[in-house]
């Protein structure tokens, strides 16, 4: 059973979940990425006012997020670069950061089989926390949408506008006040982190999974590079389908 | 920092595309969302200046802790961010501190 290879599931969807066109699927997506953009705003706006404050001029700030597009990321380049650390820690310490990349882009995958590599890159570059949440839950109620990679593009664009609009605001907020990391508004994240994955825990495994990598994340936050949040999310990741396996297995 | 950002997010979603995952791996991709996610929470609420602390001038750990109240009995997400924000913006200006 554990060997034989599988599609994702098929999950039976009422047709009104399946958009008619690329049009209301791109619409749907933006829709739904709506309160994820709430909590994005003062994120863009702090790195932003954080970058203009730390000396960066207005072009390089909105270039790296036009060009990067990794909130956290770059607030932690920002900071790097501030600090003249060597160019290829800056480019190993990014790397580290956006690992958790890599588990979002392994989940998506398989949903987005049928599509070519022209398509794909896009998709790469526009993916965040906030549209894969998103996308995910759609991917998964629905697995017959056809349009589902527009849905994805309403979401991401969506998102990429907005960061670039926020970071626009932050550079001209930066330049009338000074030390935005006072702030605290990158508490924006943590609510929005909460209200995405509070509502996803259902069942004992999930609860067990977010425990333990809650937990291992706080014993483990003094390791570099956020290493701490990777080893947190893998542990996570093994007791939580440990546990399914168990319960699984108990009937 | 554009090309490594990229290297994180195509190389697996163009891979997991083409070849077919284990039924394995794929239960185990369920639970990335939660534990990435709480990973990124818990250290920002428990240890919001590098220092573990229950203290009640952490609004960071308050707020988080009734922003997860609020999204476990509503169950909708915009309601939590605003109802997070303005619980860790009041909580900061009765209790001061970080």
């Amino acid at each position: 059973m554990a060997d034989r290879k599988i599609l994702p599931p098929k999950v039976p969807v009422p047709s009104s979940t399946v958009y008619s066109g690329p049009r209301s699927a791109f619409a749907a997506g933006a829709r739904d990425t709506f309160p994820l953009i709430v909590g994005a705003i003062p994120f863009g706006v702090v790195f932003g006012a954080l970058a203009t404050t730390s000396g960066f001029p207005a072009w390089a700030t909105l270039a790296m997020s036009l060009l990067v597009f990794a909130g956290s990321a770059q607030f932690i380049g920002i900071g790097l670069i501030a600090q003249h650390v060597a160019p290829g820690l800056i480019v190993f310490t990014t790397l580290v950061v956006n690992l958790r990349h890599m588990l979002y882009a392994a989940s998506l995958g398989p949903y987005l089989r049928y599509l070519p590599h022209r398509w794909l890159i896009p998709i790469a570059f526009w993916l965040t926390d906030e549209t894969y949440a998103v996308t995910i839950r759609r991917f998964q109620q629905s697995s017959d949408d056809v349009y589902r990679h527009w849905y994805f593009c309403g979401s991401a664009l969506f998102m990429y506008g907005n960061w670039q609009l926020c970071t626009a605001i932050g550079i001209v907020a930066g330049r009338q006040i000074g030390h935005a990391a006072e702030w605290g508004l990158d508490f924006a994240m943590v609510a929005t982190f909460i209200g995405i994955v509070v509502p996803l825990i259902k069942g004992r495994p999930m609860l067990l999974c977010a425990a333990v990598a809650g937990i291992t994340a706080v014993a483990a936050h003094g390791l570099p590079h956020q290493l701490g949040l990777m080893l947190a999310a893998v542990l996570g990741i093994a007791v939580g389908s440990f546990a399914e396996r168990v319960a699984r297995a108990r009937g | 920092m554009m090309g490594v950002t990229l290297l994180t997010r195509y190389p697996l979603l163009a891979l997991t595309g083409r070849i077919a995952l284990p039924q394995r791996v794929f239960a185990a991709l369920r639970f990335v969302p939660v534990a990435v996610l709480t990973a990124i929470c818990t250290p920002a609420m428990f240890t919001p200046s590098g220092e573990f602390t229950f203290a009640l001038e952490n609004a960071y750990l308050w707020a988080g802790l009734l922003a997860v109240a609020v999204a476990w009995l509503s169950r909708n997400l915009l309601l939590t961010i605003v109802a997070g924000m303005a619980f860790f913006f009041v909580w900061r200006w009765v209790a001061g501190g970080l």
